[in-house]
């Protein structure tokens, strides 16, 4: 009961866990994206397209190529996402527009953009329904690895995922160590600290905020990837994405923008967002109040970081703020 | 020819339609100390960020050990063992003094931190610095913060420093300990360029001076044939008279007292500890101190922005003779209790003016509650602001110009000017002089000298302690938000002063110890 209990809040979590690396990859670098559930939204969009067109190519009959299965969607969903960083990093970077309009905009138009194509599919698949079932591609996503085939608490919470799942899990051990231990990690959160001295140092603050953004866009486009391919089992329905991606920004907070923090807060975020249904006799009404959980716990960790006036859990010192070199 | 450390020919750099350097010359021997003078805006500091590589200059050519160099970024200017020491230190405030100091440097060899730790400690002891390597920069002192600087660039393995107004936030005990410590550099033959307002430093540090005014090179003096005057004269292009007329001080009453108030932030950091003084009408009352020390604490405490926990604030009223209590009154509250009191906070476009906002609009911020009507009234706001802009001579295009687009002497002179403007009886101005040149801050000391012959009690805190000698009649000094003394400024001298603004400092430490 319990095991099963972890394993949704772990599927449930990995959605949130790529957009929240993302996401923090990106505020790392002083840019506050809020385009993230709209590119979420368009990575999970552009997967499906490339999959779509895979599948269409190669007919009902003919079994599919395990790895151009994988390796389409993939590449599809980080180039779709990393575009919608470049385009927030060309408003925000090079024309330093404001960065919370901009983000906004990003996920008004990510979703829109999702919707269409969702909608356009759908025609072509000729459905009558807005929804796509691409069940052949999802099933290389979401198999679990072939480990052993013995069922018990152990494998139920470990070993039962698609590979994205433990993808996201190393991303962001990867990007923790990136932030600790390297230079480049270094200099990036110099460039999301304080941008002028990271300029004087030498460091390109240009170059950086454009890598990190579409890095980080690219992550949480996989966020968007998982939850269609895995998560629903390659059906694609417009709006079925949900508030995932405010949740991801919100477990930014929660993690202190520390990503090895978020893969915990992302299972308990998933652990929330499902609690719900793991309460008998619930009505309607009061499941709602049951999904506000995990925004009440991040108000509680925003009043805890702001109580305790830690400065390492605060957010990058130029968070938001355009930085041009020659401003007098 | 002698070979330069660093050479500048015909430099030029504009901002849109703004000259900020026109047709430069300038050159440092090596193992030289070089200081540069000039007012507010003469252009110095975006010489020395074309140097550094934070600007590329329009016109003119850098020249380096004789070759001439291109200078387009920062990165640059470290290869060619340029180093600045910025005015508004560039430093990561959550990175500990390793951190920052290995920020932008590739050197191709493997990222390790101790290894850079170990570099450091041996610089620091090289020059005489006392660094602590793993503190984060948001813990440490202004000096500590200057000194990761200093460090910074020769780890890099500067052979040219620039200092950037340098001993501006230092109290005279840090600034001759970093006297010292260039000194040490240039036996060591090193260059080095000093920017800095004050004439006193000048002369006691560098071997030359190069003066700028109006962004052109004027000259560069050999220091031992220079004075204060002459090189005032340099820098300003006319005779200047640097005397601040001080009065006797006349019909002195107890106007403000203060007594025994102690506050606290936040956190339960202790800010003011039991502080009392009276301030007299018709006196200049200073008060000195390390920045942070308390000063603004106590001028919102009077102006009723600050809640206190203990004490009194009283106000004597030269027309009714009645004493009333300020504390724990909101500023409105306060005016409506008959209390004419003016207060130029040393937050101008965030505390004093509304930087967005027209000169009128600024000046009514004041007078918004007169009037009966729904409608406010511009036009008596607006023939302030233009009497203000002609008495002060404050340099705009007109009074509906938005505050902002102002220099700092002249949105100086727009909030000085509506403070006194509403005739007070006391007169609170914090740092009024800050950022602000010779002549605009010559004007500042001699309006408040005529408010102080109208019989006003004026508080003034300031941070130039040959100001504060010369300008108010007695000086209070507060350290760690202690009164460490008052005393009379006729008979007073800066060492003093500042060993009282370091005193209760280290009395603390011993206790800690």
């Amino acid at each position: 009961m319990l095991a099963t209990f972890i394993q949704r809040a772990v599927i449930q979590g990995i959605p949130l866990l790529f957009g929240s690396t993302g996401e923090i990859i990106t505020e790392k670098s002083g840019n506050l994206n809020l385009g993230i559930p709209g590119i979420m939204y368009v990575g999970g969009i552009s997967g499906v397209i490339g999959s779509f067109l895979y599948e269409q190519h190669m007919g009902i009959g003919t079994p599919l190529n395990p790895f151009l299965a994988i390796a389409i969607p993939m590449i599809c969903s980080l180039v779709g996402s990393a575009l919608m960083g470049l385009i927030y990093c060309f408003l925000t970077v090079t024309l330093r527009a404001n960065q919370n309009v901009t983000g906004l905009a990003l996920t008004t138009f990510g979703v829109g953009f999702g919707n269409f194509f969702g909608g356009s599919l759908a025609k072509l698949a000729n459905s009558e329904t807005a929804s796509i079932a691409l069940v052949r591609t999802s099933k290389f996503f979401s198999s679990p690895i072939p480990i052993t085939k013995e069922v018990s608490w152990f494998t139920r919470i470990f070993l039962s995922y698609g590979f994205l799942a433990y993808l996201a899990v190393i991303i962001a051990i990867l990007t923790a160590v990136f932030f600790k231990r390297t230079r480049a990690g270094l200099y990036l959160r110099a460039v999301g600290e304080n941008p002028a001295t990271a300029d004087a140092a030498g460091i390109n603050v240009n170059a950086y905020k454009y890598v990190a953004t579409c890095v980080g866009s690219a992550v949480a486009g996989l966020g968007g990837l998982y939850y269609v391919m895995d998560y629903i089992s390659g059906v694609w329905s417009n709006d079925g994405f949900g508030d995932r991606g405010w949740l991801a920004i919100a477990l930014v907070i929660f993690a202190v923008w520390k990503p090895d923090l978020s893969i915990l807060g992302s299972i308990l975020f998933g652990g929330l967002y499902i609690l719900y249904l793991n309460i008998p006799g619930l009505s309607r009404s009061s499941q709602e109040l049951f999904k506000m959980l995990p925004y009440l716990v991040t108000i509680l960790v925003l009043i805890i970081t702001s109580a305790r006036k830690k400065r390492e859990s605060q957010p990058p010192a130029s968070l938001g703020l355009s930085y041009f070199r020659e401003e007098r | 020819m002698e070979t330069f450390a660093i050479e500048l020919k015909g430099v030029t750099k504009t901002f849109g339609s703004l000259v900020a350097n026109n047709n430069v010359d300038l050159s440092v021997k090596k193992g030289e100390i070089l200081a540069i003078l000039g007012e507010n805006g003469s252009g110095k500091t975006t010489l020395m960020n074309m140097i550094s590589g934070i600007y590329y200059p329009d016109e003119g050519h850098i020249f380096i050990n004789g070759e001439e160099v291109v200078i387009r970024t920062p990165k640059d200017a470290f290869s060619h063992g340029i180093g600045m020491i910025h005015q508004h230190f560039k430093l990561v405030d959550v990175f500990n003094t390793v951190e920052n100091i290995v920020l932008g440097l590739n050197s191709g060899k493997k990222y390790d931190l101790s290894e850079a730790k170990k570099n450091i400690v041996d610089i620091s002891e090289k020059y005489g610095f006392v660094i602590d390597p793993d503190k984060k920069i948001y813990e440490m002192s202004v000096s500590e913060k200057q000194t990761v600087e200093i460090v910074k660039v020769l780890y890099r393995g500067a052979d040219i420093l620039i200092l950037d107004e340098p001993t501006a936030v230092l109290t005279p005990q840090e600034t001759e300990k970093l006297f010292a410590v260039l000194r040490r550099m240039r036996e060591d033959g090193k260059s080095i360029i000093i920017i800095t307002h004050k004439m006193h430093e000048v002369l006691s540090i560098s071997d030359r001076v190069a003066v700028l005014r109006k962004g052109e090179h004027i000259a560069t003096v050999e220091t031992a044939e220079a004075s204060e005057a002459s090189l005032t004269e340099l820098m300003v292009g006319k005779k200047v008279k640097l005397n601040i007329e001080r009065t006797e001080p006349l019909n002195t009453c107890v106007r403000l007292s203060v007594e025994n108030i102690s506050c606290k932030n936040r956190e339960g950091i202790t800010l003011l500890d039991d502080v009392s003084f009276n301030v007299m009408a018709g006196e200049i009352f200073g008060i000195a101190g390390i920045s942070g020390s308390g000063q603004r604490e106590l001028l919102e405490a009077i102006a009723g922005l600050q809640h206190i926990e203990n004490g009194s604030i009283n106000y004597l009223n030269p027309k009714t003779g009645e004493t009333s209590d300020l504390r724990d009154h909101t500023p409105i509250e306060i005016r409506e209790m008959g209390v004419r009191l003016s207060f130029v906070p040393e937050d101008r476009l965030g505390m004093g003016l509304v930087g967005n906002m027209s000169i009128t609009d600024n000046m009514m911020l004041r007078s918004y509650r007169r009037g009966k009507s729904a409608f406010i009234d511009r036009k008596k706001p607006h023939d302030l602001a233009d009497k203000i802009i002609s008495e002060l001579e404050v340099a705009t295009p007109d009074a509906e110009t938005p505050v902002r687009r102002l220099s700092g002497g002249n949105v100086q002179k727009v909030l000085v000017g509506r403070e006194i403007s509403s005739s007070p009886a006391l007169l609170m101005a914090a740092y009024p002089v800050r950022g602000l040149d010779i002549n605009s801050s010559y004007m500042i000391y001699n309006l408040l000298n005529k408010q102080k012959e109208n019989g006003v009690a004026v508080i003034f805190v300031g941070e130039d302690l040959d100001v504060l000698v010369e300008l108010c009649d007695r000086i209070m000094v507060i350290s760690s938000g202690h009164v460490s003394g008052i005393v009379d400024a006729r008979s007073t001298n800066k060492e003093e002063l500042g060993l009282l603004m370091t005193k209760a400092k280290e009395q603390e430490g011993s206790v800690n110890e």
